[in-house]
């Protein structure tokens, strides 16, 4: 942004904001909140659905606020009886073409449209009802999205994230005038798309026309049923974000009362994701390490480098999707959601003497692609399916308002146990880069015997929330059977939101950068930016859920995936090594291509 | 390769990959094939790196990138207010007596599909049809007819 | 009853005034900011509607600085009731070929493009052989400009200049937010020059005769002539070319058959005049601005019809981006259905009379915005009409 301020009067009050700044920023800058709904930080302007109208001082019609730029001189007013009136009228016809059934909605309390239509007093509805009854019809073909046209107010964020910040364009403007609507490819479901299930879309949608699918009553169930023994695991990213939805500010951590309001909810074992993610290290770990000596060494040439992550079940996708071809360079590490899955109802049963098919495997993710990837056929390696259900953070705060649990005086209690210890490397994978960090601190001591070079361990050139970020690590001081990586500069890549991944893919594609490993996440973030995260979401919000997993990590005892006692003694006890027999069973899957076009 | 992917790699070719020339690709097919079939949508976005999403929503925003199939002659009688006023209605009720079809399908064997257009810009010779790209001006419903016949004794 | 005429002026269509060699290679010769000063002292303004100086929108795609910059015709003639900008293409296409050329050299592009509406394909092939010439004669004359057809595909909102920017970038046709405008980010988000087809046949004819002979016709606020689409119900529908600024009464009696109850000014998207106003109405831009179209209503036409048929058109062809337009269309047209059906009582027409004025506001362009143009001057005119 220019340095040239611009002097400018909202509501008769001077402001000075620099050039190129919108009447919503020099607005909010006095504080006056200017109302948007077509709006998102992370988007571009749209400025089509006309609610933040304001009037400027010798312009016939009124300016949409959210993306005039401010001019010297120029008189604004926020509130006039022009814009008032053309304000309710906009919220008004939004009312008219939505199904308002605002006490049956998933989205009640949460509606960005909901609350303008409090806020204006909208009452009686002054205009015809034009919902059309063919779009009060679900889609609910995807087990993780549910889409209501009927809810729709043609604010075309999703769109935006779909095509801006995830590459991906499952979703659509289609048709014009009174036919315009959001729809997919030739309006298939979105089962049937190149949906990545990521649920940004619904992080985004101002009202209930995206939303997750959800299974809170399922679990309930369950855990209300005295012959099945349910178990819980969280994800690294959840115990720095439930707090949003529970009245808390973001970047606060709730990782003991988490556990507690999960305990109290009534679930037998309360267990961590962390634990599985720690395995993933040493799993992935090691897959790496033996890419690279069959490359090296054995000069194999059938071995595919750089070697992706595989945690992030929307970037699986995707790469399904977008770069089959490379389907070869994603680890055939499950993801930690699935790894915990495959053992709850193997070694956990075993170890606490249940039968298998009497375990409930839930689990509590950032991210509504999970859903769909605990029901990939790939994904019952327990001779059960894996995970049973997947609740999104979104839907456990709901479940613990339900409860009547007061979240925040809850007293902090510790995971349990077997499967519930984690370590900092653990945490961090809810973080973009923190996989990478995660793979590097074990990795580099496994090869060298000494802990990673860099101060307190904390990888700084792999963490911050640029799309695409690189590092090289040169390998010094090798132990005997590691030699052959002497005085390799191990090259790594980061990306986060589709959008960097296909451009750092395609560039590896092309053969135009070459890596070691790479590490994608999905959504914007990472995990910490999920799609099954509180709303809402912005760069600001996602960088305070950052700094909660760094302090978090930061604090633990442990903070070396490869140290975790319960890995030690998993290898010990049940798995034998790293992609020994077992692991490879349970641990590790392969994906097929799907079609783009 | 298929006649429409033989088809979108000609148009490709000649119009060139990048975004702008999606409009004169997708009209370049459906002066081929009358309408944009799925197979067509999806080789022009494989083509120019669009989601098929996109060029879905794209070519259903313009009234004459069809993407439900349409007949070798589509006939668009203008609707709008001056055509109307001179007539549009017996013109159209002639057409779908003699086609046997209401506006918005497409005859059995193909042939015809009839439709209605928002202002064709003759307002001073209505009512006026297009049959595809050729207009005929002043018509009367058996004048409709008449030039309706002469297409159909065409192949 | 005082009988006027009205003043037929012969400009456009003139045959043998307009050689585009001789005239080119005399205005490749003079100083570009001099072919805009005559451009601005003639007081043209463009004929699509909108009025803007066409001198000055030259002038300020000049002030740019871009290596690339295009001149875009905008042949998408689509408001209901005009057909001029096709008689145009028809007749006289070189005529507006030179225009582009001269506006290019005025602005420093080497592009060219004309948007042509799908509905008039059936110009294409005599029009693309004709430019084959021009763009030859260019060569020959060493001016590195360039011009080609680009067809819509049947969107009225693409006859908006941003929208018709989105469509020849290949998506759909959504108007943008402006600022920016055009002058500085139009098509490929560069300084674009986009006239209508009209306004570049008379800056040929203002380079060719100098501004005088164009000034001296029309009004102060409305210089010069313009080419009206003259339809509905009178005897002698078609294309007439007449000086700017005269009452709409001289027009009815020129035009009408005698029955004249209304006459709408400028299209769907223009102003409904009832007998009443005829006397009081002048047609320019200091009272009804019009891009042509005026369409003669007689006593046997039921009013309701009129703006069913309007509101349905805009229905249809909003773009549907913007709240006021999208939603605020299909609430007008069903609100007068309602009314008419007497589901709604008749002072619900003031309701929609207010969110007419809304959209006039809000809407995010020109089309949502002129709505309530016909919409208020009709259930305002033929309030009994749109009732019972």
């Amino acid at each position: 942004m220019s340095n040239y301020m611009v002097n400018l009067k909202i509501n008769n009050i001077p402001v000075s904001v620099p050039e190129g700044s919108t009447i919503v920023q020099a607005a909010n800058k006095l504080n006056f909140r200017i109302p948007t709904l077509c709006f998102h930080p992370d988007l571009s302007v749209a400025g089509n659905c006309r609610v933040c109208v304001v009037e400027i001082t010798g312009a016939r019609a009124l300016a949409a606020a959210c993306a005039m730029p401010v001019a010297e001189g120029m008189e604004v007013f926020t509130n006039s009886a022009k814009v008032r009136t053309a304000r309710k009228h906009v919220i008004e016809l939004l009312l008219s073409e939505h199904n308002a059934d605002c006490t049956k909605c998933f989205k009640n309390g949460h509606c960005e449209l909901q609350e303008l239509a409090a806020e204006y007093r909208v009452g009686d509805h002054v205009f015809l009802d034009l919902v059309k009854a063919s779009d009060k019809i679900l889609d609910i073909s995807s087990p993780s999205i549910q889409k209501d046209n009927s809810k729709c107010i043609r604010c075309q964020r999703c769109v935006r994230t779909c095509e801006e910040l995830q590459a991906v364009g499952a979703l659509a403007v289609a048709c014009k005038g009174d036919h315009q609507r959001i729809t997919t490819f030739m309006d298939k479901s979105l089962h049937n798309v190149v949906c990545t299930n990521c649920g940004q879309c619904i992080n985004r949608c101002p009202t209930g026309a995206l939303v997750e699918r959800n299974y809170m009553e399922e679990v309930w169930d369950h855990i209300n049923n005295p012959f099945k023994h349910v178990v819980v695991q969280t994800a690294p990213a959840v115990r720095i974000g439930l707090g949003e939805d529970l009245g808390l500010e973001p970047g606060h951590r709730v990782t003991g009362k988490l556990v507690s309001a999960l305990k109290h909810i009534g679930f037998d074992s309360v267990l961590d994701t962390d634990f599985t993610a720690d395995l993933t290290i040493m799993e992935e770990g090691t897959e790496l390490l033996t890419r690279l000596k069959k490359a090296i060494v054995d000069k194999d040439e059938t071995v595919t480098l750089p070697m992706t992550t595989s945690c992030s079940p929307g970037w699986i996708k995707f790469i399904e999707h977008t770069f089959p071809e490379l389907l070869p360079n994603v680890s055939t590490c499950k993801s930690p959601q699935q790894m915990f899955g495959a053992l709850a109802k193997t070694y956990y049963a075993q170890k606490k003497g249940l039968d298998p098919k009497n375990i409930v495997s839930v689990s509590i993710m950032p991210c509504t692609a999970k859903k769909f990837e605990a029901n990939r056929p790939e994904m019952r390696a327990s001779g059960y399916q894996d995970v049973d259900y997947v609740l999104t953070t979104r839907e456990l705060a709901m479940m613990i308002k339900q409860a009547g649990i007061e979240f925040t005086k809850l007293d902090d209690m510790h995971y349990d146990s077997i499967m519930g210890e984690g370590t900092g490397a653990a945490v961090i994978f809810g973080a973009t880069g923190g996989v990478m960090e995660a793979a590097l601190r074990t990795a580099y001591e496994i090869v060298t015997g000494r802990e990673v070079p860099f101060n307190n361990l904390n990888i700084t050139p792999v963490r911050g929330m640029e799309g695409v970020r690189e590092a090289t690590i040169t390998i010094t001081g090798t132990r005997p059977e590691w030699s052959f990586l002497e005085g390799v500069e191990m090259k790594v890549a980061v990306a986060h939101g589709l959008v960097n991944a296909k451009e750092l893919m395609t560039a590896v594609r092309d053969q135009k950068a070459s890596y070691h490993f790479i590490e994608v996440m999905a959504c914007p973030g990472g995990c910490l930016g999920g799609g099954g995260q509180p709303i809402p979401t912005s760069a600001d919000i996602r960088e305070k859920r950052a700094q909660a997993i760094y302090a978090e990590d930061e604090g633990l005892p442990i903070r070396k995936s490869h140290e975790n006692p319960e890995v030690v003694q998993i290898y010990k006890d049940f798995l034998g090594e790293p992609l020994g027999h077992r692991s490879h069973a349970l641990l590790h899957t392969h994906y097929k291509p799907r079609k783009r076009y | 390769m298929s006649k429409t992917e033989t088809l979108v790699r000609a148009l490709v070719d000649k119009h060139g990959k990048s975004r702008n020339s999606l409009m004169p690709v997708l009209q370049g097919v459906v002066k081929e094939e009358r309408y944009l079939s799925e197979e067509a949508m999806l080789e022009v976005a494989r083509e120019l790196d669009i989601s098929a999403a996109d060029v879905f929503g794209t070519a259903s925003f313009y009234t004459f990138l069809d993407t439900v199939p349409r007949g070798s002659y589509v006939i668009r009688v203008c609707k709008t207010i001056a055509c109307h006023m001179a007539g549009k209605d017996v013109v159209i009720d002639a057409l779908s007596d003699m086609l046997k079809i209401k506006v918005g399908e497409t005859t059995v064997d193909g042939k015809f599909t009839l439709l209605t257009a928002n202002c064709l810009g003759w307002c001073h010779k209505g009512p006026v049809m297009l049959v595809n790209d050729e207009v005929f001006p002043q018509i009367t419903a058996q004048k409709a007819v008449e030039i309706v016949e002469e297409y159909a004794r065409k192949k | 009853m005082e009988h006027k005429t009205i003043k037929k002026v012969d400009i456009i269509f003139a045959k043998d005034t307009c050689n585009p060699r001789e005239l080119l290679s005399k205005t490749l010769q003079r100083n570009p900011d001099d072919i805009i000063l005559d451009i601005i002292d003639s007081g043209l303004k463009g004929r699509g509607g909108a009025g803007f100086p066409t001198g000055l929108k030259w002038k300020f795609t000049r002030n740019e600085v871009s290596e690339d910059k295009y001149v875009i015709c905008n042949a998408d003639e689509g408001e209901p009731g005009t057909f001029k900008d096709r008689e145009i293409l028809d007749q006289v296409p070189e005529k507006v070929f030179v225009g582009m050329a001269v506006c290019g050299y005025v602005i420093g592009a080497r592009e060219g493009y004309i948007y042509l509406r799908g509905e008039y394909n059936f110009l294409l092939r005599s029009l693309n052989a004709k430019l084959e010439t021009f763009n030859a004669l260019m060569k020959e004359l060493k001016f590195d400009f360039h011009i080609s057809i680009r067809s819509g595909s049947g969107a009225y909102i693409c006859g908006e200049e941003s929208a018709l920017f989105e469509s020849m970038e290949g998506k759909r046709g959504e108007p943008r937010n402006k600022p920016p405008y055009p002058t500085r980010a139009g098509y490929n988000h560069k300084p674009t020059a986009i006239n209508n087809v009209e306004t570049l046949v008379y800056t040929t004819m203002i380079t060719r005769l100098g501004p005088t002979e164009f000034k001296a016709l029309g009004t102060q606020d409305s210089r010069g002539s313009k080419v009206f689409s003259v339809s509905g119900d009178t005897p002698i529908a078609g294309i007439y070319e007449l000086e700017l600024g005269m009452p709409l009464a001289d027009f009815v009696d020129s035009f009408g058959d005698g029955d004249t109850k209304a006459v709408q000014v400028g299209g769907a998207s223009g102003h409904c005049v009832p007998r009443k106003q005829f006397r009081d109405t002048i047609i320019g831009f200091e009272g009804i601005p019009t891009g042509g179209s005026m369409m003669i209503f007689n006593s046997s036409r039921s009013m309701y019809n009129v703006l069913h048929d309007y509101l349905e058109f805009f229905t249809e062809e909003s773009c549907g981006q913007c709240t006021p337009c999208r939603v605020g269309c299909q609430q007008l047209l069903k609100g007068i259905e309602a009314v008419k059906r007497g589901e709604r009582k008749p002072d619900y027409l003031e309701e929609l009379k207010k969110l007419a004025d809304t959209m006039k506001v809000a809407a995010k362009c020109g089309l949502g915005q002129s709505v309530a143009n016909p919409f208020n001057s009709i259930v305002n005119n033929f309030r009994e009409e749109i009732i019972y």
